[in-house]
């Protein structure tokens, strides 16, 4: 990118307005992201930075708003801290129950969507699948579905067999969204994988469950993992289902945070979302590391 | 194949067919074989389309039935609108029904509102033919005590029980299949000679919704590429350590919640937000003159050209990592200048990307929900929107139905399109 000696002077003008854009466009995209942070810890409940903030004033900085997502819920927040708090902030506390659902639904939608997926795709890149763009274009589509669509048709169907507003409904549903994401990501790592291994360690006299544990797994298991945090965060991000599907009972971050942004704005929500922009950073620095794994052990990069 | 061209050339010293050790010829062999191959490669994927059939085909089939269905007039008079469905409105000389058929009227009326299902039935041919709800409750309310002759006494009820009108809606909707909500989805209806018309003026809101849609997703899909095209160019160009840096600042967008970008967004953008602060700040207006910039289109059209940046930036990047810098020295040592070489050489190699970006963020963004319905105001709301407003307030579920099923019309062109132009295995993230 670096400019050579004989550029003319339009060419370095051109140059340098084009590394500005370039910089702002970034600053588009990273600055609504990293601006929520020092927001969350506004002693005011507002939105915006009081003129305290502004002066680095240390009294208009709180962690109130964090301690918010304990206690908003609970039925005795001020007493003192003990097993009696915890056990009433586990049990009470709205966001923290919404934690728990967030979690406990992502977890076992991921489940379901990995299995069902991983094995689907291990189907779909052999060379003899039948109909393969077809299935495959079937198995992506809930990606480009519109979810007020899929929502709708899940939310008459679960209520005629009785799955609505529950949790096996919601897993369900979660897992028909995440099972793309697991497609894409596992099929694109069996394209580079090496058939010839397979034969190789039928004729050595490896069992098909042998070769797929000990050969085709250890190899395919980046992309595996890759597809799973996809599906978990698809999970942990969905709102539109759980307006549809979801009951009170099963209230997840997002859908609390959906109702709270509608309702009554308080700066609790800003501080969900910095616990949540931790989160994001925490899966997409995995993925980028099991990317760049799988990359070296199928040796396409130098690492 | 092979072993065909194989048997012709050396027929002297086979016998007719090969055969294997267990005596089927070769071929027949080799096509069970290759019958169990592709049936083990089926049978892998087979869970996973079952789970998709059922959770996913089945349930949007169902819901787009329902946009042809609705028996909920039926259901809650069913004697009246069996005879009602073989009666010729234009063989009577008033366009009323006869006595028999208000007799059954008045009898089914007073078992529905005992059953209490009246209300269903008086919202259904609501929707055909606007004001008649209260007509009917109004009807079912009496209608126990209705004695001979109940033409004159629905008639002395309220005259509006002589419109032929609301008659002709009633035949319609005593047959439990209709396209009347599709009609009503492009903004059409029937006329009392069951032709279709255009709805008054100011309940004309679909079709402007329809445009509304495709025009800010079009608007999205162009700022998004115009956003995407020289980020993306300079990331294919840097050297790897720097640009897998700045990678991350795409990415960590692409990894956010959409809640908690949705929420940026609004505390940047709100009138006491912090961009009109700065701008105040800066003197470029005045503390009471804020700009409005949430809330309404505007609103709707810079949170989700953020949120759908990153599908477009990583396509484009994927295209742009596989051009050879050396095509664009080539030019440039053949006497174009940059401009020249950028739009006749460069470009046009980086159409595939174009192509696969602007449909996957036009795809995304035709179907945005939830944004809109948080950033959204009035005047940005999509079309997606009106679908869960009739779903979740008016219940109106048969018109969500008909809406949605357009919508997803739409969408599955665009899919379809995807999949010959780019192909959806060429789909990656990251």
């Amino acid at each position: 990118m670096a400019l050579p000696a004989h550029a003319t002077p339009v060419e370095k003008v051109w140059h340098y307005t084009y590394l500005v854009i370039c910089t702002l466009i970034f600053i588009f995209l990273i600055v609504p992201i990293i601006i929520i942070v020092p927001l969350s810890f506004n002693a005011e409940p507002y939105f915006t930075f009081t003129e305290g903030m502004l002066g680095f004033k240390s009294d208009a900085y709180s962690t109130r708003w964090y301690q918010d997502i304990f206690k908003n819920g609970m039925l005795n927040p001020e007493a003192p801290l003990s097993w009696a708090w915890f056990s009433d902030a586990w049990n009470n506390a709205q966001w923290l129950r919404a934690t728990r659902n967030s979690f406990f639904i992502a977890t076992v939608s991921t489940i379901v969507a990995t299995t069902l997926g991983t094995l689907a795709a291990l189907g779909l890149s052999r060379p003899e699948m039948p109909a393969r763009s077809l299935i495959t274009g079937l198995l992506i589509s809930p990606m480009i579905v519109p979810l007020v669509i899929t929502a709708t048709g899940m939310f008459f169907f679960y209520s005629d067999v009785g799955l609505a507003k529950t949790y096996t409904g919601v897993i369900l549903a979660h897992a028909t969204l995440g099972i793309p994401f697991v497609i894409i990501t596992v099929t694109a790592t069996l394209s580079s994988f090496d058939t010839s291994l397979i034969r190789a360690s039928a004729s050595c006299g490896a069992t098909p469950t042998t070769t797929f544990f000990k050969i085709i797994m250890p190899l395919i298991l980046p992309g595996m993992i890759s597809g799973a945090l996809f599906a978990f965060i698809t999970s942990l991000d969905e709102v539109v289902v759980m307006l549809f599907v979801a009951d009170v009972e099963q209230r997840t971050i997002p859908r609390q945070m959906f109702s709270g942004l509608r309702e009554q704005i308080s700066p609790t929500i800003l501080a969900v979302a910095t616990v949540l922009v931790i989160i994001s950073i925490a899966l997409l620095t995995a993925v980028e590391l099991l990317r760049r794994r799988s990359e070296r052990l199928r040796g396409l990069s130098p690492g | 194949m092979a072993d065909s061209a194989l048997s012709s050339q050396r027929i002297h010293d086979v016998p007719d067919q090969l055969t294997t050790a267990d005596g089927i010829p070769l071929k027949r062999k080799l096509a069970i074989s290759m019958r169990r191959a592709r049936w083990r490669a089926f049978l892998m994927t087979a869970p996973l389309v079952l789970f998709m059939l059922v959770s996913f085909v089945l349930p949007i089939g169902q819901m787009l039935t329902r946009s042809v269905h609705n028996d909920s007039f039926s259901k809650a008079l069913p004697n009246f609108s069996v005879a009602l469905r073989d009666w010729d409105q234009k063989a009577s000389a008033d366009g009323l029904p006869d006595e028999a058929l208000f007799k059954l009227l008045a009898e089914d009326m007073a078992v529905a509102r005992k059953e209490r299902t009246i209300g269903r039935a008086a919202t259904r041919i609501n929707y055909d033919h606007s004001g008649t709800r209260s007509l009917f409750m109004g009807a079912a309310r009496k209608a126990k005590n209705f004695e001979a002759p109940y033409k004159e006494t629905f008639l002395e009820l309220k005259p509006k029980w002589s419109n032929v009108e609301m008659w002709a809606a009633m035949k319609r909707v005593a047959s439990d299949n209709t396209t009347g909500f599709y009609l009503a989805a492009v903004d059409r209806t029937y006329d009392a000679n069951n032709d279709i018309v255009e709805q008054d003026e100011v309940r004309q809101i679909y079709v402007k919704l329809f445009w509304r849609t495709l025009y800010l997703s079009g608007v999205i899909t162009v700022l998004c590429f115009l956003l995407a095209y020289p980020v993306a160019y300079l990331l294919s160009v840097l050297p790897l350590a720097k640009s897998n840096l700045l990678m991350i600042l795409v990415l960590l967008p692409f990894w956010t919640s959409l809640l908690v970008r949705t929420t940026a967004w609004i505390a940047l953008l709100q009138t006491e937000g912090i961009v009109n602060d700065v701008l105040v700040w800066l003197g470029i207006i005045s503390d009471d003159g804020r700009v409005q910039m949430i809330y309404n289109q505007m609103g709707t059209i810079i949170a989700m050209t953020h949120i759908l940046l990153p599908f477009m930036v990583l396509p484009l990047y994927s295209v742009m990592k596989t051009i050879p810098p050396s095509y664009m020295r080539a030019a440039r040592s053949l006497g174009a200048n940059q401009f020249t070489a950028f739009v006749k050489v460069y470009f046009p190699q980086t159409i595939p990307g174009i192509a696969a970006g602007t449909l996957l963020v036009f795809i995304l963004a035709i179907g945005y929900y939830i944004t809109p319905a948080l950033v959204g105001g009035q005047d940005g709301q999509l079309i997606s929107n009106i679908i869960a407003f009739h779903m979740q307030k008016s219940l109106n579920w048969s018109l969500a139905a008909a809406l949605g099923s357009i919508l997803l019309a739409g969408v599955l062109i665009l899919y379809w399109l995807y999949n010959k132009l780019i192909g959806i295995d060429n789909l990656k993230f990251g």
